[in-house]
């Protein structure tokens, strides 16, 4: 198995609606440790990606991706567009020029990608932020391949680490972003970009693999 | 929720047709991206200067637009960073050749969006000096926190970096002037009740009717402390010791005294927190000998004030009495 170029475009557009299914959700929960606008943004994000890409020449995943990145820079705002943003701006420079993502290209993508979130956001594993839910999901896809699984199975213990992840922030105190003003407070709160994290990387191992 | 709006998406879109049709002399409006521009701007051989937010705290910042202020304001979705292009298009519709200061409240959104806009501009050959206001005493600035929050504060600098603009002071020298101000200002907030963000539809956080929140922030995020509910008197000793303690001013010091009410706390009862503040002060020997009391740096309409000194010397003085002209903040002309 190997990723398409309508695989790719396939993954943004159901993550967009994704997103919008669990917009309540993910502002419900910032709302808790946050400014109640995660959700939000992201959906407003997502819903001009998916206008943007309609029509984007075929082929080229790192151009969708790119342009995927820059859209949500300049649309989602807050600390969601810059971090997510960055993230896709670096899927795309990752995967510059392919027309097909072998598990070692998504391999690739996941790691400077998470570079990236980590060089803008200046965030730590540990500090209560969607790093917590993409570093394990790094490591989970490259262990599995390291182990021989297939592209479907790795993309599916990516997205179960990222899951793992996410509700491991659950007690933790955030030490990063707004929430990192409640001190002892932030405890008890599942981190909300931590769980969009999970949920674009549960996105990928659903509509890549078929699971 | 009840609010004198049209649809919740349309609310920052609306507010600035309302601002320019209000402010033509003032301002003019662009808006793909979002962007407040002084109406005589770029000035030439004058630092520009820039901020920007979340919408939800009016008049701050696009109220302060105008001579002897800002020259720029990127309004984000309510309590929500304004983005990258929309900074950078605002620096290049300020830049005069001499420059550009960036006023960043301390939030991880904003901080990031501006770092973006600055290396934008950089890029194409614009300098630019960002400066960060981070005055919430509230907030431990510790390893484990994002730092302390710009709130009260900002709207001094933005005051008194822009008299210094207007004076065709130097780059260096407006983004040194604006630093001190946030080196000698330090803030608290409080609130009575919490807000609700149009999108969310909602308030941010609930509070009993017998209760209040210190350490409040400006975007109805909970702050560090949740109490039964006292006379004003103590809860101004509360906060302006916080205040007092943390610079600390001491006796002898000139403070700019600045009562800030949070959107839906009504002047009388500013006035009664400022005579409040003016007793705490006299008996820390500290002199009030500029003010400003009002609604500037709001958090929808949300109940509750801020208390913010800047601790005063002769050109920060200078600075503050120089004349302004902006729809938020008006003297001398």
């Amino acid at each position: 198995m190997s990723v398409s170029f309508e695989d790719a475009v396939r993954w943004v557009r159901v993550f967009a609606d994704v997103i919008a299914e669990n917009k309540e959700y993910l502002t419900q929960l910032d709302s808790a440790i946050g400014d109640a606008d995660h959700g939000i943004n992201m959906n407003r994000g997502m819903q001009a990606v998916v206008g943007k890409i309609e029509g984007i020449p075929n082929g080229d995943i790192g151009n969708l991706w790119k342009t995927v990145g820059m859209t949500l820079v300049s649309t989602v705002g807050g600390a969601g567009g810059p971090l997510y943003g960055t993230l896709f701006l670096q899927f795309g420079a990752a995967t510059a020029g392919k027309a097909e993502l072998e598990p070692a290209d998504w391999g690739l993508a996941l790691e400077k990608g998470v570079e990236g979130v980590q060089m803008r956001g200046k965030a730590e594993p540990g500090d209560k932020t969607m790093v917590d839910a993409l570093i394990p999901a790094r490591d989970a896809f490259r262990q599995a391949l390291d182990e021989g699984e297939a592209f479907p199975g790795a993309l599916q213990r990516s997205a179960a680490a990222a899951e793992e992840g996410m509700k491991a922030t659950i007690p933790w105190v955030a030490r990063k972003g707004r929430a990192s003003y409640l001190g002892e407070r932030s405890a008890g709160h599942q981190d909300p970009g931590a769980t969009s994290s999970f949920l674009l990387l549960k996105t990928a191992a659903e509509t890549w693999s078929g699971g | 929720m009840k609010k004198l709006i049209n649809k919740a998406e349309d609310v920052v879109r609306e507010e600035l047709q309302g601002v320019e049709a209000a402010h033509p002399d003032l301002v003019r409006v662009q808006y793909d991206p979002y962007v407040v521009i002084r109406a005589d701007a770029p000035i030439q051989g004058k630092v520009g200067l820039i901020s920007g937010g979340g919408s939800g705290h009016e008049p701050m910042h696009g109220g302060f637009v105008g001579m002897g202020m800002l020259d720029a304001a990127c309004p984000g979705e309510v309590f929500t960073s304004p983005t990258p292009d929309q900074m950078h298009e605002a620096t290049k519709a300020v830049n005069g050749g001499a420059g550009v200061v960036h006023i960043v409240k301390n939030y991880t959104g904003d901080v990031m969006n501006f770092d973006m806009a600055a290396e934008l501009a950089k890029a194409e050959g614009i300098e630019v000096e960002s400066v960060l206001v981070d005055d919430d005493v509230a907030v431990q600035d510790s390893l484990y926190t994002a730092g302390r929050r710009g709130v009260g504060t900002t709207v001094l600098m933005e005051k008194i970096a822009g008299a210094a603009a207007e004076e065709r002071r130097s780059l260096a020298d407006v983004a040194g002037v604006a630093r001190k101000v946030n080196e000698m200002g330090r803030s608290m907030g409080m609130a009575l009740t919490s807000c609700t963000v149009p999108a969310a539809g909602k308030p941010t956080f609930e509070l009993g009717d017998d209760e209040m929140e210190i350490g409040i922030g400006i975007h109805g995020e909970p702050g560090r402390e949740r109490m039964k509910m006292k006379p004003v008197a103590e809860i101004v000793e509360l906060m302006a010791t916080a205040v007092v303690d943390d610079l600390p001013y001491k006796s002898g010091d000139k403070v700019l005294a600045f009562v800030n009410g949070m959107g839906g706390t009504p002047l009388i009862e500013l006035y009664v927190i400022f005579n409040e503040l003016n007793t705490f002060l006299k008996g820390r020997g500290v002199k009030i000998s500029r003010n400003l009391i009002g609604n500037y740096i709001t958090s929808l309409e949300m109940q509750g004030f801020s208390i913010t000194l800047l601790k005063l010397d002769d050109d920060l003085t200078k600075l503050w009495d120089a004349p302004v002209k902006t729809a938020g903040m008006r003297w001398g002309v």
